[in-house]
């Protein structure tokens, strides 16, 4: 199949592997910020074929891990609400809150909904003019837009009975975060093509500039993700740290301007609590005042409702890359995607999920050789 | 249900008279019984049937049974290449195929929800007709429940299957040997992505049509060849990845398959890559994987694409000495991974 098939290649894959080996003289660490990309990674295998020297740590761009547990307990008690239609990406359904998760809600009687495109919550508003339709507005760069057209849709349309619970959070702060944070052993990004796609890599240069940092801006496919390590590590064995963008085939620096529009007209940046990561400034999206009547936190009046993170799981240190699923005591044991204690187990995305799925044979060996996957 | 030989007959019920199914017809006067008359006895045909005894009493011409129930409760009732009627008959004749046996007679419960259309059950009557008649098996005893509007979701059905053994191989995942060869009879995933393109309204430039078949004639012809079976699985919900692990848990042996062998059509691959699902998980309705031994595997290769029966059939695999229960995939650029089952359904991918 074409565009897939030419990048996943075999012959390709070892020949980069070798250029890899090649430019390789020392240990590096180097972080993939997207979970779609740890996903690839752990699928087909990046992290076994490249030199053991090259450490890949997982990063926090797994939208569904990321979001705070208190915005899952608001999610829960609108979700709870008489004749409320909550509308969500399955994903979602599974995180746990700070008591139960939304499936349970639903299980109890709940009218809770799995979407694939935020637009559907608006047929569902048009059938069910009696009823209040909430669309849980969770993800990064690349959800905001079509996010962003719901809003704006809804208003066109003038549906007073549909709101967004807004749970949009932004890659370059968390990326910042991470690297100013104390203990932080990142040398270099692979950077998430799917979101500089929507808003371009302009916004990294500074991150560049201000850390001595590479950022490689670097697509999804096992040959994507390899060619992305290979520049990354170039410029690290290079001495220099400069944007660079693998993903050209997807992505412009001034990424897609007809989707920033969008997100302009109804969104503005604000301050975010992530989970495991806490409270970065200017890392969120919420509805501009203009649209301010689309907000379901004050539609329900939940803003106020807050919530601490569960001590148990280590999820925090796992979306920082200062700690692998298997360094978690309970990773495998009593944390398993059956039943997960944090985010970073649920979602398909989530380092956690990935490690279980593709690598669960060889837990307790890794654990025994100190992290170290390959031998 | 399209262009077989019944089309074009029309519903034995006058849809003027009852267009749609009432709480009457399943409570036990005179509505049920013109009901069962002249939609199921009329359509299943067979002297057992005709009886209209509380069972079916018959002979078996082996002392090794199969004997095997499941329940179907597809939504929607009708998708491209099949409906709930083919796969409530398909579906249980494949799982006696996989114990190595030759299906004989089926029972078939329908749980129908009050005001389903008449019409509807009559189609999905006639396509079990069809199918039971491809798979050479009879319905020859059943039942039926009319549930209140609101209770049911149109039409559930639930078969049972009894089938004769007339051959000593024990097939099952317990005789999977080190060396095996693993045999796939056709490509995965198009059954669960026909019905989730139906479902969810998503359309691709050509309809994906669900893989519903029976399975029963390819294995009977497969032991008619003398093939040493180990063991047979059909991929149903979890598709190939789940099979493959149930059997590889059983045996204790690890099972180690390539992707790049695995043959998936492009209209499913592309279907899944939008989505972010992988089609090793997605649900199959028509194909099964053959454990042989591997001197057996290019013979057993010959006979399931004999007369283009099945010819994307393929090797996909081995199975190993290691006594490690697990299966391994070797992906596309050549690192091995392990393969699990899902813990549910995948979910399309976020961003």
């Amino acid at each position: 199949m074409r565009y897939v098939d030419e990048f996943r290649d075999h012959e390709a894959a070892v020949r980069y592997v070798r250029q890899i080996n090649r430019i390789t003289t020392r240990e590096w660490t180097i972080m993939e910020v997207c979970g779609g990309q740890t996903h690839a990674i752990l699928k087909s295998g990046i992290d076994q074929l490249i030199p053991g020297k090259i450490n890949l740590l997982h990063g926090p761009g797994c939208p569904v891990c990321v979001t705070a547990v208190e915005l899952i307990d608001r999610a829960i008690a609108i979700a709870s609400k008489e004749n409320v239609i909550f509308c969500s990406f399955g994903d979602m359904l599974r995180v746990p809150g700070s008591s139960k998760d939304l499936i349970s809600v639903r299980a109890e009687g709940g009218d809770i909904r799995t979407v694939y495109a935020p637009t559907d919550t608006i047929r569902i508003a048009y059938e069910n003019p009696d009823r209040e339709v909430v669309f849980f507005g969770i993800g990064f760069e690349t959800t905001a837009p079509a996010n962003a057209t719901l809003v704006y849709q809804a208003r066109q349309m003038n549906l007073k009975n549909l709101s967004i619970l807004m749970a949009q959070v932004l890659i370059p702060p968390a990326m910042e975060a991470i690297l100013s944070a104390p203990g932080n052993n990142v040398m270099g990004f692979l950077a998430a093509g799917h979101v500089c796609s929507v808003v371009g890599y302009d916004d990294y240069e500074h991150i560049v500039s201000k850390y001595n940092v590479p950022i490689v801006v670097t697509g999804f496919e096992p040959l994507d993700i390899l060619q992305g390590i290979y520049m990354t590590i170039a410029q690290l064995e290079e001495g220099r740290a400069e944007v660079e963008n693998q993903y050209r085939r997807a992505v412009r620096r001034e990424g897609n301007i007809t989707a920033q529009k969008i997100m302009g007209e109804v969104f503005n940046v604000v301050d975010r609590r992530w989970r495991g990561l806490g409270l970065i400034e200017k890392s969120g999206l919420a509805l501009i005042h203009k649209y301010a009547e689309f907000d379901a936190e004050i539609r329900f009046g939940v803003e106020q409702l807050t919530a601490e993170e569960s001590t148990e799981c280590i999820s925090g240190l796992i979306l920082q890359g200062k700690k692998k699923p298997y360094d978690c005591p309970v990773f495998g044991s009593l944390c398993t995607p059956e039943y997960p204690l944090g985010a970073t187990m649920v979602s398909s995305e989530g380092a956690c999920a990935a490690y279980y799925r593709y690598r669960k044979e060889g837990t307790e060996s890794i654990k025994q050789s100190g992290g170290k996957e390959r031998p | 249900m399209s262009d077989n030989e019944y089309s074009g007959l029309s519903c034995p019920i006058p849809i003027s008279e009852y267009p749609h199914v009432l709480l009457a017809h399943g409570g036990g006067g005179k509505l049920m019984h013109q009901l069962i008359e002249k939609i199921f006895t009329a359509t299943f045909a067979n002297p057992m049937l005709e009886t209209a005894h509380d069972g079916a009493v018959f002979k078996a011409d082996s002392d090794r049974l199969a004997f095997t129930t499941d329940s179907y409760v597809v939504d929607p009732l009708f998708f491209p290449g099949g409906d709930i009627g083919k796969l409530a008959v398909d579906g249980t004749v494949n799982d006696l195929a996989m114990c190595g046996a030759r299906p004989l007679y089926l029972s078939c419960g329908f749980i129908i929800e009050e005001g389903f259309s008449m019409d509807s059950l009559w189609k999905i009557a006639l396509s079990m007709k069809q199918a039971a008649d491809e798979a050479k098996v009879s319905i020859v005893t059943g039942d039926t429940k009319v549930v209140d509007k609101g209770r049911g979701h149109g039409l559930f059905i639930n078969t049972a299957g009894i089938g004769s053994i007339g051959h000593d191989l024990t097939i099952a995942p317990s005789m999977v040997q080190p060396g095996d060869a693993v045999i796939v009879n056709g490509d995965i995933g198009r059954h669960g992505m026909a019905i989730m393109a139906h479902r969810e309204s998503l359309s691709f430039e050509t309809t994906i049509e669900s893989d519903c078949a029976p399975l029963a004639d390819t294995v009977m012809r497969l032991l008619d060849e003398d093939i040493e079976i180990h063991c047979l699985r059909d991929l149903t919900r979890g598709g190939l990845a789940a099979s493959l692990v149930e059997i590889a848990s059983v045996s204790g042996y690890r099972i180690a398959v390539e992707e790049s062998k695995i043959p998936v059509v492009d209209q499913v691959r592309g279907a899944c890559e939008i989505l972010g699902f992988d089609p090793t998980y997605v649900a199959n309705e028509g194909r099964m994987v053959i454990f042989v031994p591997k001197k057996e595997a290019e013979k057993a290769l010959a006979v399931l694409r004999d007369q283009g029966l099945w010819p994307e059939a393929a090797i996909i695999g081995r199975v190993g000495d290691e006594r490690t229960g697990i299966v391994t995939m070797k992906s596309l650029i050549g690192a091995e991974r392990i393969v699990d089952m899902l813990s549910g359904e995948q979910l399309p991918r976020i961003c």
